[in-house]
């Protein structure tokens, strides 16, 4: 029972603390309602529902080409990896064959975002637990893959760069010259990174057994991504169902086995290392050709249901399309991976205090649009 | 034991923060690092990318012609019904009826900037310009009408 920005106390001498629907921590509208017996969390409530945009059923009334643009809206920060899952989707009903060219610049793009969205995280991260640098180092090299993806597609975080069949232009004459200088940049600062906020004592304290979740609790949630991995469970879309041509390249899938906050933390700085493996592997070898396999103006899938899936920054992105035969399809669902990572919040935060909260929240990795779509 | 292991930990978590400090340090004292942009004040030095996505645009050359036939292609491919092509028939030299653009209404407060007009245009008559600084005070300024008046389809634009 809770009432709106109150504080109830009941018989129990429990007490009902709101944390937002505005509160910096929860970065979005998230509306979590936290019942505690003196500082100890005796159940964690998230109320969702701020805003929801109905996502997919705007996608309903929009063709197979331009409902694309409106999954970037979902999870902002990995907008290019959400337009891939829509357009495999597209293509896998369709059956199109994606030229050599246009899958290599796809994962390219694909890994600079997850860095990128990585990088977003750490600084917002650190901030959380009260460190406000980081999150300028942080940016300081986000910005430099903004700029990199403004050249080549036109926009900073809302790409839309991806089309049923490819991409949407070939990539700036620039691109792979700049995309290498900012490997090279980025993997001395990683380092720095590590120095920063990994081995600091204070971070290391705050986060380590902190937010346990165990191997059973994150595979019956149904949480994915670093989440997940961080309890040991093995998920990684990209190396257990390959898309594109990401059977091509060698990486690890990375695991950590504790399952407390500190584990999803690694997680996330060493899937950045092998990000830029990934990268490095396929920047120098982009086959010449087509960048667009020709399709059709209009486009209509088959009757039928066509599902793919993807891993975006945060864990799995299934993109369900229910086809009557239409330009247009007859329902979208898209499985987003932060709500079933938030449901996860409660089992992780019950029995630990309210001020490690916020950090057990920071390691999840929330994009409250995803969430709500 | 336990006296030596306290110890060992507090210089342990000591050396931490200053390999932390150290490098916030490292940055403070070096002034060439800092990568802010003094964005209204650099107005004059800032280039957009040439593919920036900022407003659609209808280049119109020296002759006050533009490449538009009024095909509305791009109109249909508008997810948020950005743009409304008003068409008017004109009459050819063989006094045949042919169709013509009228005006290009284009709501950029309506626009995502997503592009998927431009590339649906089959004559390459819509492109994305760089301008960013849309603020405005009224937001009806924000309609525009993209072809110029008195403009005219270019010579050979089938
Ligand atoms: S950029 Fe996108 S939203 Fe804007 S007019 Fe073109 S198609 Fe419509
Ligand atoms: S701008 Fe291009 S797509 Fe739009 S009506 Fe004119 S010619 Fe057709």
């Amino acid at each position: 029972m809770y009432t709106e920005t109150q504080i109830i106390s009941n018989s129990n001498d429990e007490l009902v603390v709101n944390v937002g629907p505005q509160h910096p921590a929860t970065h979005g509208v998230l509306h979590l309602v936290i019942t505690l017996q003196g500082e100890t969390i005796k159940k964690v409530e998230p109320h969702l529902g701020y805003i929801h945009r109905s996502i997919e059923k705007m996608c309903e009334s929009l063709t197979y080409r331009q409902f694309i643009y409106a999954s970037s809206r979902m999870d902002y920060l990995s907008a290019h990896i959400n337009n891939h899952a829509c357009a495999l989707a597209v293509e896998k009903g369709m059956q199109i064959e994606v030229p050599q060219r246009a899958q290599y610049i796809r994962v390219i793009m694909d890994e600079l975002t997850r860095i990128a969205s990585h990088e977003l995280w750490w600084g917002a991260m650190a901030m959380d637990l009260g460190a406000f640098t980081p999150f300028f180092y942080a940016f300081r090299e986000r910005e430099k893959i903004t700029d990199i993806m403004e050249e080549t597609c036109g926009a900073r975080l809302t790409m839309n760069y991806m089309v049923p069949g490819g991409v949407m232009t070939d990539i700036h004459p620039d691109f792979q010259k700049k995309v290498k200088e900012f490997i090279e940049l980025f993997k001395s600062k990683i380092d720095e990174y590590d120095e920063l906020v990994t081995g600091n004592i204070i971070f290391q304290n705050r986060t380590k057994g902190v937010g346990y979740l165990s191997k059973a609790d994150a595979i019956s949630y149904g949480c994915t991504g670093a989440v997940a991995r961080g309890s040991g469970v093995s998920c990684d879309i990209r190396k257990l169902y390959p898309y594109d041509i990401y059977d091509k390249v060698v990486f690890d899938e990375i695991l950590e086995t504790e399952g407390d906050s500190f584990a999803r933390y690694m997680v996330r700085m060493r899937e950045m290392r092998e990000s830029v493996k990934i990268i490095e592997q396929l920047i120098d070898n982009i086959p010449e050709g087509e960048h667009q396999a020709k399709t059709k103006a209009v486009l209509k899938l088959p009757k039928g249901d066509f599902y793919t899936r993807v891993e975006t920054a945060r864990g799995e992105l299934g993109v369900y399309i229910v086809s009557e035969g239409a330009t247009t399809p007859y329902r979208i669902k898209f499985r987003s991976p932060g709500f079933s990572n938030l449901s996860a919040l409660d089992q992780m935060a019950r029995g630990g205090k309210i001020g490690d909260l916020m950090a057990t929240m920071g390691t999840l990795d929330l994009v409250i649009p995803d969430i709500d779509r | 034991m336990f006296i030596k292991e306290y110890i060992t930990e507090i210089a342990k978590a000591t050396k931490s923060l200053w390999t932390g400090m150290r490098l916030t340090g490292h940055y403070f004292i070096r002034l060439k690092t800092v990568i802010t942009e003094q964005y209204p004040d650099n107005r004059d030095t800032l280039k957009m990318a040439e593919r920036f996505r900022g407003e659609v645009t209808m280049p119109h050359d020296e002759n006050n012609q533009h490449a538009c036939t009024g095909c509305t292609a791009c109109e249909l491919a508008c997810p948020n019904a950005t743009i409304k092509v008003i068409t008017k028939f004109e009459l050819t030299p063989e006094n045949k009826k042919k169709k013509a653009l009228d005006t290009f209404v284009y709501h950029l407060d309506m626009c995502t900037l997503c592009g998927l007009c431009v590339d649906a245009c089959p004559t390459g008559a819509i492109q994305m310009g760089q301008n960013f600084e849309h603020s405005v005070y009224d937001r009806s300024t924000l309609t525009k009408k993209l072809n110029k008046p008195g403009s005219k389809i270019r010579e050979g634009v089938e």
